[in-house]
């Protein structure tokens, strides 16, 4: 669970380690995740009864809306915060642009989870893979989007100048997000009537099956936490060790071009420029 | 801000009117999406008429990226130091840009417009509401296209990664532009409504993406 530091070749500069107290956070954050998510399988299968009108499907309930919760509202809002703080030059710190892009590289593949797991549900209760619903239509949109700022992201460039194109862009994202809601809510209503989402989703919750529910929400909250926690810690490595190679080459640079410095010598050079 | 805006505006234009990029690709462009989806949805007039106000924005949504790419190439990377280097206003620069993009889309829609009429046999009702819908939807769309061409342009990916994207931000004036042209145009089935709601989600989307262009546009600059 904790990522070695060891053996990164460091020439340049040091890749700060996590703190015990940090390391210890994280993996109590990681068993939090994996015994609740464990917890709803085993109620969500095993202990809730079948629904009245759904059967057995209704046991997609436990985990399709905390996924679109998570995917929805806790990564897409990080990931704006993160880049207003960015861009707000009192709060300017590195942290916040690898936030914003842990944030939306994990809220990524929850999206993609959304969309998977609503057709799955949607196929045996409305009879098709898609339907052009409002929900499902804004939610690809912002699937779509989130892609878009990972594009942006693998395109290579200085880092200052890449925080600051990806932090604009998901500002330009995020303000774009009640507009998509309200065009695509209206648009549904005006193009067609109650949906059958709408119906499934009538019938209250109630008993085991509401707790059940709640306890999806609280397991797949901790994954994401735990998720976006791993997310950045390999986002900070990467960054340092990209930055320790950079040094490395240079320092390999520079004994090339030492003349009294042989090919043997060269081979040696990472080795004794590491702590 | 004003001024500085319109300097830059009438600089692109210049430019514009010198190269006819737009008006001798675009709006040809244009019309060649019109003629294929004429093919697309076969020869009987009942669909085509039916879906042409959706057409019309398609088009007019791809003739926006095309002319979004046309703006950032004029800044070649010279250019774009030196209009950083002259002491405009940055939100006078992204004014510009904006206006200049919108003026051409404009033209644009104009001979987009007249080929719906003439190849897709449409009747227009309400040719105030159409005018409104292209406007509010123009400014928009020239808005969050300038935008975009700024954080894209320094890259070398600009061409592919542009209208991936511009185009799922603009969706809105998609739906929204379709729909305020379908109660203009009378098409669609009878469900077109009231127009009202979707100008003005238009003028919305529109004075959203000016305002952030006219705050972040600062700060994106630096960036490209």
């Amino acid at each position: 669970m904790t990522l070695s530091t060891a053996d990164a070749p460091t020439a340049g500069r040091v890749v700060p380690k996590w703190t015990r107290r940090r390391t210890w956070t994280v993996r109590i954050l990681g068993i939090a995740a994996l015994v609740s998510i464990v917890c709803t399988v085993w109620l969500g299968l095993w202990i809730t009864p079948p629904d009245k009108v759904q059967h057995q499907l209704v046991r997609l309930l436990y985990i399709h809306p905390p996924i679109a919760w998570v995917a929805l509202y806790c990564a897409f809002g990080i990931a704006a915060l993160a880049s207003i703080l960015w861009l707000w030059p009192r709060t300017r710190s590195p942290l916040w642009d690898r936030l914003a892009a842990s944030a939306v590289e994990v809220g990524a593949v929850f999206t993609a989870l959304t969309l998977v797991t609503g057709s799955i549900w949607g196929r045996p209760t409305w009879g098709v893979w898609w339907a052009w619903d409002a929900r499902l239509t804004s939610t690809a949109l912002l699937f779509v989007m989130l892609l878009g700022y990972l594009a942006l992201r693998r395109v290579p460039s200085d880092a200052d100048t890449r925080s600051r194109r990806c932090a604009v862009a998901a500002l330009i994202a995020a303000v774009d997000v009640p507009i998509v809601h309200f065009s695509v809510d209206w648009w549904k209503t005006l193009h067609q009537g109650a949906t059958v989402l709408n119906a499934n989703l009538s019938p209250t919750v109630h008993g085991s099956m509401a707790w059940t529910l709640l306890l999806g929400f609280v397991a797949f909250t901790l994954v994401f936490a735990w998720m976006l926690a791993m997310r950045l810690r390999i986002e900070t490595l990467e960054q340092a060790l990209e930055g320790a190679e950079l040094d490395e080459a240079l320092h390999e640079r520079w004994a090339e071009g030492d003349a009294s410095v042989g090919a043997s010598a060269r081979r040696t050079e990472p080795a004794e420029a590491a702590p | 801000m004003w001024r500085d805006g319109a300097l830059v505006a009438g600089k692109d234009l210049r430019i514009e009117a010198r190269s006819r990029v737009v008006l001798n690709q675009v709006a040809p462009f244009g019309l060649v999406v019109l003629v294929l989806f004429a093919f697309a949805l076969g020869p009987s007039p009942a669909p085509l008429t039916n879906a042409a106000p959706g057409l019309f924005w398609v088009s007019v949504l791809f003739a926006t990226v095309l002319a979004v790419q046309r703006s950032v190439a004029v800044e070649s990377s010279e250019a774009r130091d030196g209009l950083r280097l002259s002491g405009l206003d940055p939100a006078g620069v992204f004014l510009g840009k904006t206006l200049a993009v919108a003026a051409e889309l404009a033209a644009l829609e104009v001979i987009l417009a007249v080929g719906v009429v003439l190849f897709y046999g449409v009747v227009v009702h309400s040719l105030w509401a159409l005018v409104a819908a292209c406007v509010a939807g123009t400014l928009g769309l020239a808005a969050a296209g300038t935008l975009y061409g700024a954080l894209a342009g320094g890259l070398r990916v600009r061409e592919t990664l542009l209208p991936f994207l511009l185009l799922p931000v603009v969706a809105p004036v998609l739906v929204a532009g379709t729909r305020a042209w379908q109660s203009a145009l009378g098409s669609g089935g009878g469900t077109g409504g009231s127009g009202d709601p979707w100008l003005r989600l238009l003028c919305v989307f529109a004075a959203v993406y000016l305002a952030l262009g006219v705050v972040i546009f600062g700060p994106l600059q630096e960036a490209s």
